[in-house]
C-alpha cells in the first residue's frame, strides 16, 4: 500500500519538513474537521487546499467535549457529527485524502476516543489509512508514553506539546524525549482567529532548535497571512485551523473562498 | 488508612491522572506543590477551620430524624451539610481553594456550577477573601437555578452562560477549562467536586473530609452500619466516605437514575458507563460505542453530569463502596416527603440518597443509617412548583 503513495506516512512527513528545511521554508498544513462541508465532498476540500499550497494537512475527526478548541471548531465539530461523522468515516476520509492528494496527512482528535478504539487498534488502523502522523490535544508528556509507543509501533508520528507556560526545564525534557515533532501552542488559550499576533512562544522555540533536531509546527491562534508569516520564520510549520474551519462553515458551497484564503496563507508560510 | 493514594501521577488504581492541555500542566503541577505544602502548614490549616467555624458554621450537627426513623423502621440520622452557610457542603471546597489562591498570588478564580450550589459559595468565598470571580453555567441550568444565578451576581460574580453541549454542567466545566487555557496565569479554577485532572481530585477530598471526620468524633464510641450520599461529581459522598473507608461501615452512593436505568436519560456514570477519560482525568463515565462522551439527564442540576470523580472509580473497582441509582420520581416524592414529616426542604440531589434509604427500607430495617444531607432545597422550589408537585 505504501509503495503506491511513497509519500505518505511518517516518511513523507519527515521529507516534507527536510526539505522545507533545505529550502529555508516552513511547511504549511492546514486543518479542516472531517465531515465538513459533507461527509462526501470533505475530500474535495482538502484536494483544492492541496492544489492551492497546502503542504501536509491535519484532519480533526469531531469530539463531542473538544476542550482545546473555541467556538469554530466546536461549531465544527458538532455539524460535522450531525451530519453523521464518526471515527471509522475519519480514518476513511484520511485514506482518501492521502491518496488523492499525495501530501502527509496528521490526525487530530482527543484521548477518550483512542481509548474507546483502543490505542494499539487506533494507531495501526491510521496508519494503515496513510496517516503520517497523530495529534491528540489533550495529551500532556506524563501521559503520553503507551501513545508514543503505539505510533512508534506503527511507523507513525506522535505529537508532543510546548506551550506559553511551559517552563525550560519542561521543553528540555519534552524535547529530550524525542518526539516525532513538537506542536508548539502559538498563544495562550484554545483554537480561534485572534486579532493580534502573540509571540509568547518564540523563546522556547529557539531554546528547543538549540538542543534538538525535532521538527517543530506553530498552531492557535495563527488566522491571517501576516500571523502565518510570523509563525514561518520560527516553526518548520505552520497550522491554520479556525480561520479555515470557518470559511467552510460560512460559505460552504465557494470553493473559490477556500482556495483563495489556503493561496495567501501558503504563500505568507512559503515566504 | 491502609493505602495511599493518589500516586505521584495522581492515579487512583487506573483512574486518575492529569489528561491536560500542556498549557495547564505547569500550573497543574505548580497547583499540586502548592496544596501539599499548604496542607502541611499549621498556618493555613488553622485558618481553613477557623473560616469553617466561624464564618460557615461548622461542625454541622447530626439530626435524628425520629418521624421518618419510625415510618421506616430504621434509625435515620442526617448530617446536617444543608446548614452550612449558604447551604451546602460546596463552601468547605471553596474555602479552601479561595486560600490556596491567595497564596498562590492569583488575584482571580473562575469556577463551574451546575445546581449553582459550587457557584454560590466560590462566589462567597471570593467575596470573603477579596478575589474576582467568574462562574461558568449552562443555559438550561441557568433557567432551572434562577434563585443561584441572582445570589451569586449579588455576591459580586460575573456568570458566564454557556449555550454549548446540552447547556448543563459538563458544558460549564468544559467552558471554565477553556477560559483557564488563556487565563492560568493570574487565575485559578476553583472545581466543585472531586473531578478533573490531578491534583484537583485530591484537594477537593481533602477540603471535604472534614465531614467523615466530624461525624467520627460526633458519634464517639458509636458507629452507624450505613452510610449513604448522593454522587454527581462526588465531592459529598467522598468527604463522608473517606474518612469511613476502612472502617467496615456498609458505604452507599446514589446516582441520578433519571428517567430510569433502561433509558439513556440518566446520570448514572458508575452504574452504566465504561472507563474513559472525561475533563482530565480516567473515570467511569457516559460515552457511545465510539468514546464519544454522552449527555446525561437527571431532574437535579448536580448529578446532572457523564462522568463521575476517579477515586469513586477506584472504589468500585475496589468493592470498598457500594454505588445505587434513585430517578427522579423517586427523589421527587423523597424530596416532599422529607419536607412534610421533618420540616427540611433536602437539595434535590440529596432526595436522591433518601429516596434509595425508602426503598431499601426493608433489607435496613433496624439499622442505623446516616444520610449524608448535601444541601438544602430552596434553590428547587421554584423547579418543583413548576412541575406541580
Ligand atoms: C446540594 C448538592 N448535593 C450534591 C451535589 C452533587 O455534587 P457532588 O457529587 O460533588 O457532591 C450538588 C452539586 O451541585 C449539590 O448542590
Amino acid at each position: 500500500m505504501f509503495s503506491r503513495w511513497p509519500h505518505l506516512g511518517f516518511n513523507g512527513l519527515k521529507e516534507a519538513f527536510a526539505s522545507a528545511r533545505a529550502e529555508g521554508r516552513a511547511v504549511f498544513m492546514p486543518f479542516l474537521t472531517a465531515g465538513l462541508p459533507s461527509i462526501e465532498t470533505s475530500v474535495d476540500r482538502f484536494v483544492a487546499m492541496a492544489a492551492a499550497g497546502a503542504d501536509a494537512f491535519e484532519v480533526g475527526i469531531p469530539y463531542a467535549d473538544p476542550l482545546m478548541d473555541g467556538p469554530t471548531i466546536q461549531k465544527a465539530s458538532e455539524l460535522a457529527r450531525e451530519r453523521g461523522m464518526t471515527m471509522s468515516l475519519g480514518i476513511d476520509l484520511v485514506r482518501s485524502v492521502a491518496s488523492e492528494t499525495d501530501k502527509p496527512v496528521i490526525v487530530m482528535t482527543y484521548v477518550n476516543p483512542v481509548l474507546s478504539m483502543g490505542i494499539d487498534h487506533f494507531m495501526g488502523s491510521v496508519a494503515t489509512a496513510g496517516a503520517a502522523g497523530v495529534i491528540i490535544a489533550d495529551l500532556p508528556f506524563e501521559e503520553s508514553a503507551p501513545f508514543s509507543a503505539a505510533a512508534a509501533g506503527h511507523d507513525i508520528g506522535l505529537a508532543l506539546f510546548v506551550a506559553p507556560t511551559t517552563p525550560e526545564q519542561r521543553v528540555r525534557e519534552i524535547a529530550a524525549s524525542n518526539p516525532a515533532f513538537i506542536y508548539g501552542v502559538a498563544e495562550m488559550g484554545v483554537t480561534g482567529e485572534r486579532a493580534d499576533a502573540g509571540h509568547h512562544i518564540d523563546a522556547l522555540i529557539r531554546l528547543v532548535r538549540s538542543i534538538s533536531q525535532v521538527p517543530i509546527v506553530l498552531g492557535v491562534g495563527i488566522s491571517t497571512p501576516d500571523q502565518a508569516a510570523e509563525a514561518a520564520k520560527l516553526a518548520d510549520g505552520v497550522i491554520v485551523g479556525s480561520a479555515i474551519v470557518r470559511i467552510v462553515l460560512e460559505q460552504p458551497d465557494d470553493l473559490e473562498a477556500l482556495t483563495t484564503t489556503v493561496s495567501s496563507l501558503a504563500a505568507a508560510v512559503h515566504g | 488508612m491502609t493505602v495511599s493514594l493518589p500516586d505521584r501521577r495522581g492515579r487512583y488504581g487506573e483512574f486518575g491522572g492529569r489528561f491536560a492541555p500542556e498549557t495547564l500542566m505547569p500550573a497543574l503541577l505548580e497547583l499540586e506543590s502548592v496544596f501539599e505544602e499548604a496542607w502541611g502548614d499549621e498556618a493555613f490549616v488553622g485558618e481553613y477551620h477557623r473560616i469553617l467555624a466561624d464564618f460557615v458554621g461548622r461542625p454541622t450537627p447530626i439530626y435524628e430524624a425520629s418521624n421518618l426513623s419510625k415510618e421506616l423502621g430504621v434509625r435515620l440520622l442526617l448530617k446536617r451539610e444543608d446548614l452550612n452557610h449558604t447551604g451546602a457542603h460546596k463552601i468547605n471546597n471553596t474555602i479552601g481553594h479561595g486560600l490556596l489562591a491567595k497564596r498562590m498570588g492569583k488575584p482571580r478564580i473562575i469556577a463551574e456550577t451546575g445546581a449553582g450550589q459550587h457557584g454560590v459559595a466560590s462566589a462567597t468565598a471570593a467575596a470573603l477573601l477579596g478575589l474576582e470571580c467568574e462562574v461558568f453555567m449552562g443555559v438550561k441550568d441557568i433557567e432551572r437555578q434562577a434563585l443561584n444565578v441572582y445570589r451569586m451576581e449579588l455576591l459580586g460574580t460575573r456568570v458566564v452562560p454557556v449555550s454549548s453541549g446540552a447547556g448543563t454542567l459538563k458544558d460549564a466545566v468544559s467552558e471554565a477549562m477553556r477560559s483557564w487555557v488563556s487565563t492560568v496565569n493570574t487565575t485559578h479554577y476553583m472545581i466543585g467536586s472531586v473531578v478533573g485532572p490531578h491534583p484537583f481530585p485530591l484537594i477537593v477530598r481533602e477540603f471535604q473530609k472534614v465531614i467523615g471526620e466530624e461525624l467520627l468524633s460526633q458519634m464517639g464510641e458509636e458507629r452507624p452500619d450505613v452510610v449513604v450520599a448522593c454522587v454527581g461529581g462526588g465531592s459529598n459522598a467522598m468527604g463522608v466516605f473517606y474518612p469511613l473507608i476502612d472502617s467496615g461501615i456498609e458505604l452507599i452512593g446514589v446516582e441520578a437514575g433519571g428517567l430510569g436505568t433502561e433509558t439513556l436519560a440518566h446520570g448514572a456514570s458508575l452504574s452504566l458507563g465504561r472507563p474513559g477519560v472525561l475533563h482530565g482525568s480516567m473515570t467511569y463515565m457516559l460515552q457511545d460505542e465510539e468514546g464519544q462522551v454522552r449527555e446525561a439527564h437527571s431532574i437535579s442540576a448536580g448529578l446532572d453530569y457523564p462522568g463521575v470523580g476517579p477515586e469513586h472509580a477506584y472504589f468500585k473497582d475496589k468493592g470498598l463502596v457500594r454505588y445505587e441509582t434513585a430517578t427522579d420520581a423517586e427523589a421527587l416524592d423523597a424530596f416532599a416527603w422529607l419536607s412534610r414529616k421533618e420540616g427540611i426542604i433536602p437539595a434535590l440531589e440529596s432526595a436522591h440518597a433518601l429516596a434509595w434509604i425508602r426503598r431499601e427500607a426493608a433489607s435496613l430495617a433496624g439499622k442505623t443509617v446516616v444520610l449524608n444531607l448535601s444541601g438544602r432545597g430552596d434553590k428547587d422550589v421554584q423547579q418543583v412548583a413548576a412541575l406541580g408537585v
